[in-house]
């Protein structure tokens, strides 16, 4: 069903394509040890601006803790610096168009903001400020803590934050990216006195990374840069994940939530690296599979059978080791026959080869959307503060269009054998378990276990 | 204008022409990148649907991506994304839109695609059935299977509305979407789906001769059929404030959402810019009144939003609309507290107006977020796209930023004054959930 169908004669024929942009990346290491990376470019009158700080958690043991701190943090240190309040952070940054937007993920921590270019010698000074000397005030710091606990628990009565915990859980077992959300009991325990010493240890120029993209003249802005963060030079080094091991996948578990009207399916497993020689056929064998509309996963249980409206999977990278992922939200009463169809064509992907058509659509897809993805300011400023702050450079870019362009479906067969066979995947379920359960036990064993979250009717 | 203002022009000149069959033509080239964006905007939305066919008009979206006379089923999404590019639809209030992002080479296959099924979509049944299914999962995904999903956007408009158009469910009822034939389907497409009722636009890197000359090839053979009146979506103002509360058994904490009725979003556009800026001065950002007031001086909340038009696109939307205030505070706290501390943030702007330099800053941060939307040259082309479409001019997306650097303080002060709460219409989320 899946091969190609043969197009229309009336299709017109693509034409030739236009060259790509190189984009004209400049490169300096600040005394301090921060890595300055400008991109001049037309477009927009914006300027993207990323800082990229490592902060993973260092050991399992302590992991739940950074996560619960780290939750507090990214709020609480534009509440106030030696200089300014809150508002007055917020009124110098708005001056300029910009805001100051600071998450976490379990490898790192993101400054981002987009503003006006007049305005980078001032919203440098704030991120100076809000670097070098933030206050963590005990009333703010308590405010911004009941904040994240009510967030918490509203993130955890979404279906999808809870499947994506779970997954985490059982793929990650001891390590610490089994953290991915702290609990509201964690985050009620975090104090002013210890997010100054995760502060203090762990936002570092060393090993840190600044990107800057839009309308900007790179001598000059390594001047401002420079000027502006020369008082960063906190000590120390940063701190890398450790290396993900690979765990059994173990049984199905599914997490119960009564009443639900839906399961979400979520398989996970590992996946090359960045630079892994395999990545470039895992991410078209991926594709093929359910990476994109045209896929074998979207057209069987989305466009045959109607079981869900957003089936996908991805190769995501953390530092630490990357993963392949499928994701579908299906009717309760059709769990086991998705996971099934799931199953089924995953196999046929480990077992039989793909088309020459599905390969090649597959690869011009990502080679398009590559170009779509950097062909504005934001997309490129955040493309760019990947790369560079897990080491690569912007080389990789070209490196990884080659490589794609040169995979055939022999590698694709290989990879997926290697890669995404469904008994190496971790599987977790959350829904309705009186109901889901014993149909999903038609298929391997399962292990049922309780959300730790509110449910409808309980 | 003056010369500040002209620097806050996007610099991206538009073309237009209309075709034969009524089809209006807009071309934004901008030849910075080799990516072009096609987009097709139908003048038919949500409030266009009549008492029975509830969630028809996205369910026809659905239909339009099933192919059509000439594309096979799945072949619609095999053409663009094996020509690198992206493709997707939305239904909104006013308009159902569809559009592609694809390497410039890719421009005649996107424009064959949307002129082939602007012909002929292939309305089967067993197509309507497969998307019907689709369309309950999506609905269960956003709506029934999570907490505050249809908070406040299907729950709000029947408390603050009286006519079918503004108030019914635009996703629609399970039983409104069961019962919907093929004929049904063919029925909406001849009505709506007429090339007279529809803006082509194209953005990015095309030569508008060669573009013109593509379009004419491959959407000229559309025929012509008579586009049917814009929907009557206006309402006399409210007169009085109503009250609604909806419990949400998926929710662990209460939420809550104020809509005021605001000038017409097009026939009274200059009165309705100082509305919008409004909006940014009492919401957008760590600076703004209520983030300031809920979250940091009372701490009475945990999350604040406004916004205007039901999906936040203050320009894509006809009357009547609203500007929506939704917090969501902890369960400690009064509703009342929270819609007092409201009320008291827009009267204080109603009665001391806003300074120059506050609203100075609140314009630089609303010229930024036009430019981030322009950045990419999609987000532009559905820009231009839905301002022809909306507003019948498409140079006014890239003159947005010059008409509210213009606005004045007392037109902020204005617009506050219209937000009474003897005239708001509150929707109460309780939520009935088991404690954590």
């Amino acid at each position: 069903m899946s091969g190609p169908a043969t197009p229309s004669s009336l299709v017109p024929p693509l034409g030739e394509p236009r060259p790509q942009p190189v984009p004209e990346v400049h490169e300096t290491t600040l005394p301090n040890g921060l890595r300055l990376i400008v991109v001049p470019r037309p477009g927009v009158p914006l300027v993207e601006l990323r800082l990229r700080v490592p902060f993973a958690a260092a050991t399992a043991r302590t992991a739940a803790a950074h996560v619960a701190r780290s939750s507090v943090l990214t709020g609480a240190v534009l509440l106030g610096t030696a200089a300014h309040d809150h508002l007055e952070l917020a009124q110098l940054l708005q001056a300029q168009g910009a805001e100051l937007s600071v998450s976490a993920d379990p490898d790192r921590l993101l400054v981002s903001s987009t503003l006006l270019p007049t305005g980078l010698r001032a919203v440098l000074g704030v991120l100076a400020e809000v670097i070098e000397s933030p206050a963590y005030a005990t009333g703010e710091v308590a405010a911004e803590r009941d904040r994240v606990v009510e967030r918490l628990r509203i993130a955890r009565s979404q279906p999808g934050v809870v499947a994506r915990t779970a997954l985490a859980a059982r793929r990650y077992g001891a390590h610490p990216y089994a953290q991915q959300l702290p609990t509201p009991e964690q985050v009620g325990t975090v104090t002013p006195a210890a997010l100054r010493k995760l502060h203090r240890e762990r936002v570092l120029p060393a090993g840190s990374t600044l990107v800057l993209v839009g309308e900007l003249d790179p001598t000059e802005v390594a001047d401002v840069v420079g000027t502006a963060l020369a008082g960063w030079t906190a000590a120390g080094t940063a701190v890398p994940a450790p290396p993900v091991s690979a765990p059994a996948p173990g049984a199905l578990e599914v997490v119960d939530r009564r009443g639900a009207v839906q399961s979400n399916i979520r398989l996970g497993g590992a996946a090359p690296g960045r630079t892994d020689p395999d990545l470039p056929a895992v991410r078209l064998a991926s594709m093929v599979f359910g990476g994109y509309f045209s896929s074998r996963l979207v057209e069987n249980i989305r466009e045959r059978r109607g079981y869900t409206y957003s089936p996908r999977s991805s190769v995501e990278h953390l530092a630490g080791g990357s993963s392949f992922t499928v994701e579908a939200d299906v009717a309760t009463e059709v769990t086991g026959p998705a996971l099934l169809e799931t199953w089924y064509e995953l196999g046929r992907m480990a077992l039989l080869p793909v088309t020459e058509a599905e390969l090649e659509s597959a690869r011009r897809y990502l080679l398009g959307t590559l170009a779509l993805g950097t062909a504005t300011h934001s997309g490129l400023a955040s493309t760019l503060s990947a790369l560079f702050g897990v080491g690569l450079s912007a080389d990789w870019l070209a490196d990884h269009q080659r490589a794609l362009a040169t995979v055939g479906v022999a590698e694709v067969a290989e990879a997926s054998r290697r890669w995404l066979h469904p008994a190496g995947l971790t599987a977790v379920v959350v829904g309705d378990a009186a109901t889901i359960t014993e149909p999903l036990r038609a298929l391997g064993p399962v292990e049922v276990t309780s959300a730790a979250v509110p449910v409808a009717g309980a | 204008m003056t010369a500040v203002d002209a620097d806050l022009v996007l610099r991206h000149p538009v073309e237009r022409f209309s075709l034969e069959n009524g089809l209006r033509v807009v071309l934004a080239p901008d030849r910075s990148v080799p990516v072009v964006a096609v987009s097709v905007f139908y003048d038919v939305g949500m409030r266009s649907e009549p008492p029975g066919r509830t969630g028809f008009a996205h369910l026809f979206e659905h239909m339009m991506f099933q192919g059509s006379a000439n594309v096979p089923k799945m072949e619609h999404a095999r053409l663009v994304q094996a020509a690198g590019g992206t493709f997707n639809g939305s239904t909104h209030q006013d308009y159902t839109n569809y559009f592609e992002a694809l390497p410039a080479e890719a421009l005649e296959r996107a424009l064959f695609l949307e002129a082939d099924r602007m012909a002929a979509p292939a309305i089967t049944e067993e197509n309507l059935r497969n998307q019907i299914d689709v369309v309950k999962e999506e609905i269960r995904v956003n709506v029934l299977n999570r907490p505050y999903g249809a908070f406040p956007w299907l729950q709000l408009p029947p408390v603050a509305f009286e006519s079918f158009a503004n108030t019914h469910d635009g996703y629609g009822s399970f039983v409104d979407l069961e019962s919907s034939t093929v004929e049904d389907a063919a029925d909406f497409f001849d009505r709506y789906y007429a090339p007279s009722n529809a803006v082509l636009c194209i953005g990015g890197d095309l030569d508008p001769d060669e573009t013109e000359r593509l379009v004419r090839r491959w959407f000229d053979a559309v025929p012509a059929r008579p586009a049917p009146p814009v929907p009557v979506t206006g309402e006399p103002s409210p007169t009085t404030r109503r009250y609604g509360i909806v419990e949400d058994a998926l929710a662990p904490a209460p939420a809550v959402a104020i809509g005021w009725r605001v000038p017409d979003p097009v026939g009274d556009f200059d009165t309705y810019l100082g509305t919008v800026l409004l909006n940014e001065v009492l919401s957008e950002g760590d600076a703004s009144r209520l983030e300031r007031r809920l979250l940091h001086t009372d701490r009475i909340a945990v999350a604040q939003s406004s916004y205007l038009g039901l999906f936040g696109d203050p320009f894509d939307v006809r009357d009547a609309t609203l500007m929506l205030t939704q917090v969501h505070h902890p369960a400690e706290v009064p509703v009342d507290r929270v819609l007092t501390a409201v009320q008291e943030e827009v009267d204080r702007v109603a009665v001391d107006g806003v300074s120059g330099e506050e609203l100075g800053r609140v314009k630089a941060r609303v010229e930024v977020q036009l430019l981030h939307q322009a950045d990419s040259v999609l987000g532009r082309t559905l820009g231009f796209a839905a301002a022809e479409l909306i507003h019948g001019r498409a140079e006014l997306a890239g003159e947005l930023a010059a008409r509210l650097a213009r606005v004045t303080p007392d037109q902020v002060q204005t617009a506050a004054r219209g937000l009474s709460p003897d005239t708001a219409a509150v929707l109460e989320l309780r939520a009935t959930g088991g404690k954590s």
